[in-house]
């Protein structure tokens, strides 16, 4: 809602200097967003004034056509000569009033003007549009042509009142009230401390039965319905100018006069009004709703296909119009013109004026149905005051015969479903208790009446609260109303203690963890969207029934080629790894914590509960039924160097093991010892790709995957060569979380060290191998380490050495070389049975 | 002092005479003085006091000598080796410092070299600002409570207060997940929760009253991505339900945040505004912690951070409207709440003076790194 403060001050009795800026804090203090002031017509000065149009010469010979005119300014110009002025605009003719500004005035913008040569001929000064004055858009961006009774000389910054100030608030959905001058005065008026000029406060004749024949057949969609006729309108009269600069001020394009008045007596009361050109209505008007698949073409030339659920205003033929969304063309006012088709002229001279309240959640609907916003429907939404309308049909009427020359019918038509004033009764210290602060019953009072509420009672209060604040209903509504008048900025701070609490849940404890620990062995976090498509499943050779495969997708994606959520973090990861390489980052390691989104294929649709009552746990466990599983896991993607080469010798790529490593990593931090085994699964290489397990409950459970990506993948989605990948459960890494440690033994005898190699298929996995030498060592073994992995002709074709320092060490005694002995042989020989090992000569 | 033995000769072993003792003794200081290294002296002190020295070979005889010569000849042996250790002692010492001034100085290196063989890693600023504030709220008791991100309407918008026609639902430009069963049905009642309310809501679903709890993560709105618009951001919300909490209480916890997070000095300002979950509702500012304030109406000293307002918006706030508590099943005549949420974009794009969205969810790692591990 845009305010201009000259209008603000026909309600409210603001002191002489207060400028918009000091309106600004009061209304934002007690609750109104105003978000900008606009200073109109800031640093604009004279001489500005009115000429008359004496000569037009052509001037020929230029790339657009150019008038040479001669202006009558008056006094103005100090000799009273005509005024010599170069003109690019064509919309004038000799005799036209316009606004001339001269040489040494300056025009918004600090656009100083003075005599210059322009196409050959010294221009003393400019003929002015809209546009260059700071006026706003009139629809025709060429000069003003002023009524013709404006006098020569008179000073037009005055006369268009080009200098204002206008708020410009954004009108919470609560507060539809603030979509007026009135309910803005309202506000300004209550800040101040001030008396509101009420201007729905105006002689409305009694309703009769001589009205136009309005039939609402639906009361609950609309339960109040105005109608007023005026007569013998002259189709020439403009708005005056006063009226059409209030309009442009408060953002609105002035069209005609009639749609004009209606327009202004919206922005001034809040009530939408319709005008009806009567010689096109045909019969009664009614108000009913729409049946289904009827058609109407609205204002805005669109034709509609309108539901059964949508409100319209009738005559005998069917809908002129979407109740309080927009008319219908069919009874459009016609402004004077030529028709088109006929060529006669002709222009509306008798109106019907409705001015009607409708239900705010059927006007919602319907324009957001047919993606319909207008100024009607905005208001109506939010809410309109149902006592606010026969004045503004008054206020109608009374601007049509004092404008346009008509004559106001006597009829008065008014249907008014019945209805009570809402009440609502709160403990008088309801308002304190919601504040924290001591107000006292006098002022809780004081406050809600100047809200507008009729207040009674003692230690109960019973609030009837005022026509326009329908957002008024329960009691914290009105513990508002009195906090924010006297003021949010006076609440005090005080801190309430809550019950001593138990910290971080295991959950989020291992997610920080598995970030920090990544973080520490070099990988930098990317947060990314977690919208994927098809083409990115394709990349990755995620076969069809691949699990990964089945996705949420969004109805109304961002981008038509993502449609979807990931169910692997690894999409994002790429991409970011993609990008950083792009920019020139080559030896990159990323990692990312986040949910993926896992349908299960069982989802119902969500049921909408009440929200009277709290749902029942069944109901609960519907609703979660209906959600997809979000795990939350980690990954990582790495390319280029991990190790960088420098002065301390060469670098070492990332590989594959860099990544089953970062798995292991994340693993520790959840105090679990992975157990990681060869695999085959897409985007990885098939020879390069490892199973990370955990065991959970007793069993091993897939928790993850690592390894070198699949060339193809690489490939496809342009990535450096060798990159690689780890993407592991977090979920399901807290299950297998090993819990509380119990602390190792020390043993302070010494260690007794021997050496294995041992040759095996190079098919045989290394943790084959470790874990029978572990198993076979018994526990005098208290660690053991591969130190060395060797393959060449010295351990033949297909084959493997594998090369072991054993530690072992005894809790009580100093271990003999034959003890230690004795458990190496035993390892081995457990590696030989198990693994088809056979010891290195 | 005994007198020289007369009875005994002791020319008779040669090694024995005061002037041959002299002499071993001579030639080992003079070969201690003339190394001139440690491997030197280490030779002459094998050479004059290694087990075939000449020193050490004159000790020996003693043990032949008579009884009465034994006593002379060992003072005048020891006296010997003494000296001599004495003057090894000192050589050693002064070859030793010799070296150290010398070798050590060859042996230094240039310290200040690189070593970035493995480059830092750092975790996303957002997490780091998001676990910060979470911490400030952990150490006066809340709970961090998290839910899912793909989450029912109810949740997300009912429960809220939020009606299927309210305008406020407008407000927020939803994603909508579709239904994966084919045909017409195509409403699921599912969305990506558009702030992390519906966390709170589960909180009170899940536990009784009191309940502290601290809400962050993500969330979605269909903006497109620009400078200062994300479609995926981060929230933290926070959730207080009590016996007896007012507004007082609410601007009290703000106050406490901002001064956790901005240091001494800081406080929160409450401006009315409409939010369906909260009634009374309000919009929170704090003062602006570049300039606390100082930039207002002095154009000589304008802000970028507040644009010289003195204030710098944070985000939504207000009581808990007791149509949620109903909802929830917390019963509003007995308790009062208040909950409050923003960004953490915006306070990270102000906090650290990051001029453009886009940085936070491009992932590049030149952006990243300078965060390390805290913020």
């Amino acid at each position: 809602m845009r305010v201009p403060l000259s209008w603000l001050r026909e309600y409210v009795d603001l002191p002489a200097g207060e400028s918009g800026r000091d309106v600004q804090t009061k209304l934002i203090a007690s609750g109104l967003e105003v978000e900008t002031v606009e200073q109109l017509g800031a640093g604009i000065e004279g001489p500005l004034v009115v000429g008359q149009v004496l000569t037009i010469e052509e001037l020929e010979g230029f790339k657009k056509p150019i008038r040479f005119c001669t202006v009558d300014v008056g006094q103005a110009n100090g000799t009273g000569e005509p005024q010599e002025i170069v003109c690019g605009a064509r919309n004038f003719a000799v005799g036209d009033k316009v606004v001339v500004v001269l040489p040494g005035a300056t025009l918004p913008g600090d656009f100083k003007i003075a005599a210059r040569k322009t196409y050959g001929k010294v221009s003393h000064g400019m003929i002015c549009s809209g546009d260059e004055l700071g006026m706003g858009d009139d629809g025709s961006h060429g000069i003003i042509v002023l009524p013709p009774e404006i006098e020569v000389g008179t000073d037009a910054i005055r006369l268009l009142e080009l200098v204002d100030e206008v708020l410009d608030i954004a009108v919470t959905p609560d507060r539809g009230y603030c979509l007026s001058m009135r309910g803005v005065a309202r506000e300004t008026a209550t800040a101040y401390g001030l008396p509101l000029r009420d201007p729905a406060l105006l002689d409305v004749p009694p309703p009769n039965s001589y009205g136009y024949p309005v039939k609402v057949t639906d009361p609950i969609g609309c339960d109040r319905f105005t109608a007023r006729t005026v007569v013998g309108l002259q189709p020439e009269a403009r708005s005056p100018i006063w009226l059409q600069r209030r309009l442009q001020k408060a953002g609105m394009r002035p069209i005609s006069l009639a749609v004009d008045v209606t327009n202004y007596v919206m922005l001034e009361l809040g009530q939408p009004l319709h005008a009806y050109d009567r010689s096109l209505i045909q019969g009664t008007i009614g108000v009913r709703r729409a049946e289904p698949g009827e058609k109407i073409t609205t204002l805005d030339g669109t034709k509609r296909v309108l539901d059964a659920e949508d409100l319209v205003i009738t005559d005998d033929r069917g809908p002129i119009g979407l109740a309080g969304v927009m008319g219908g063309a069919n009874t459009e006012i016609a402004d004077h013109g030529a028709d088109p088709e006929t060529g006669e002229v002709r222009g509306t001279t008798d109106v019907v004026i409705e001015a009607a309240h409708f239900n705010a959640l059927t006007i919602a609907r319907t324009a957001r149905r047919h993606k319909l916003s207008s100024e009607a429907s905005k208001r109506f939404e939010r809410g309109v005051d149902p006592e606010a309308a026969s004045a503004a049909a008054q206020r109608t009427v009374d601007l049509l015969v004092l404008l346009a020359g008509g004559t106001a019918e006597a009829g008065v038509t008014e249907i008014v479903a019945p209805s009570g004033p809402h009440t609502i009764t709160i403990p008088a210290d309801h308002p304190d208790k919601v504040a924290g602060v001591a107000y006292g019953r006098e002022t809780v009072v004081r406050r809600l009446q100047q809200v507008g509420c009729d207040v009674y009672g003692q230690d109960e209060l019973m609030v009837t609260v005022p026509s326009w604040r329908p957002d008024l209903t329960d009691p914290n509504d009105l513990a508002e109303e009195v906090i924010r008048l006297e003021g949010y900025e006076n609440l005090p701070s005080t801190l309430p203690t809550p019950p001593a609490g138990t910290g971080l849940t295991e959950r989020q404890r291992l997610h920080r963890r598995a970030g920090r620990a990544l973080a520490g062995a070099g990988y930098v976090e990317a947060l990314n969207y977690p919208f994927i498509g098809e083409a990115v499943l394709d990349q990755l050779g995620i076969e069809a029934d691949d699990p990964r495969r089945r996705t949420v997708k969004l109805v109304n994606p961002l981008s038509d080629e993502e449609p979807s959520l990931r169910t692997t973090l690894l999409p994002g990861l790429l991409s970011a790894l993609r990008r950083n390489d792009g920019r020139g980052s080559h030896d990159l390691a990323l990692f990312e914590t986040g949910l993926v989104f896992r349908p299960t294929g069982d989802e119902k649709p969500a049921a909408r509960l009440p929200v009277d009552r709290r749902p029942t746990d069944a109901e609960i466990a519907a609703l979660n039924a209906a959600l997809p599983e979000q795990p939350r896991r980690a990954a990582v993607v790495l390319a280029g160097a991990r190790e960088q080469a420098g002065w301390w010798g060469k670098g070492r790529p990332a590989t594959w093991a860099d990544a089953v490593e970062a798995g292991r990593l994340v693993a520790r931090e959840a105090g679990v010892d992975l157990i990681v085994r060869q695999d085959q699964h897409a985007p990885w290489h098939p020879g390069r790709c490892a199973a990370l397990l955990a065991v959970v409950d007793g069993e091993e459970v897939l928790v993850g995957n690592a390894g070198e990506l699949h060339p193809r993948v690489i490939k496809a989605l342009g990535l450096p060569e060798r990159t690689s990948a780890m993407e592991i459960d977090l979920d399901r890494l807290e299950r297998a979380g090993a819990g509380v440690v119990p602390a190792p033994r020390i043993s302070t005898f010494p260690v007794a060290t021997q050496d294995v190699a041992l040759i095996v298929d190079s098919a045989v996995p290394a943790a084959d191998v470790e874990s029978a030498l572990r198993s076979g060592a018994g526990e005098l073994l208290e660690d053991l380490r591969l130190f060395d992995v060797f393959t060449g002709e010295q351990v033949g074709e297909g084959k493997k050495s594998l090369a072991y320092a054993l530690r072992f060490r005894a809790a009580d005694r100093t271990l003999t070389a034959d003890e230690a002995s004795a458990a190496r042989d035993a390892a081995v020989e457990a590696a030989v049975e198990r693994t088809g090992a056979s010891l290195r000569a | 002092m005994s007198a020289p033995n007369k009875s005994y000769d002791p020319v008779e072993v040669e090694a024995l005479k005061p002037e041959e003792i002299e002499r071993m003794t001579s030639e080992a200081l003079a070969a201690f003085a003339a190394a001139t290294d440690l491997d030197e002296l280490a030779q002459a002190k094998t050479a004059h006091t290694g087990g075939t020295s000449p020193l050490a070979l004159a000790n020996r005889e003693i043990g032949a000598l008579p009884p009465h010569a034994k006593a002379d000849a060992g003072k005048r042996v020891g006296q010997a080796r003494g000296r001599v250790n004495q003057a090894l002692k000192v050589r050693q010492e002064e070859l030793e410092a010799e070296r150290d001034a010398r070798v050590l100085v060859e042996e230094a290196v240039d310290v200040t070299l690189p070593y970035d063989r493995v480059q830092a890693g750092a975790r996303h600023p957002l997490t780091t600002l998001s676990e910060r504030i979470e911490d400030v709220f952990v150490a006066m008791g809340y709970s961090v409570a998290e839910g899912p991100e793909v989450e029912s309407e109810w949740l997300n918008f009912d429960a809220l207060n939020i009606a299927p026609d309210h305008p406020a639902r407008t407000m927020q430009d939803t994603f909508f997940v579709e239904s994966a069963a084919d045909g017409d049905e195509k409403q699921t009642g599912v969305v990506l929760r558009t702030h992390t309310s519906p966390v709170q809501i589960r909180s009170m679903l899940d536990r009784e009253p009191p309940l502290y709890v601290i809400c962050p993560g993500r969330v979605y709105r269909t903006d497109e991505l620009d400078a200062t618009h994300t479609p995926v951001f981060n929230q933290v919300e926070l959730l207080a339900i009590d016996e007896g909490l007012t507004m007082a209480d609410l601007k009290g916890t703000l106050d406490h945040m901002v001064r956790a997070l901005f240091g001494e000095g800081m406080e929160t300002r409450l401006r009315p505004n409409y939010f369906p979950f909260t009634e009374p509702s309000a919009e929170m500012d704090m003062v602006c912690y570049v300039c606390r304030g100082a930039s207002v109406g002095n154009p000589d000293a304008p802000c970028r951070t507040c644009s010289s307002e003195g204030w710098i918006e944070l985000g939504g706030c207000g009581m808990v409207n007791p149509r949620v508590l109903t909802a929830c099943g917390v019963d509003p005549e007995k308790y009062s709440g208040f909950a409050f949420g923003f960004g953490i974009e915006r306070m990270l794009m102000f906090r650290h003076n990051v001029e453009d969205m886009r940085d936070m969810v491009e992932g590049d790692v030149r952006f990243t790194r300078p965060f390390g591990m805290e913020i």
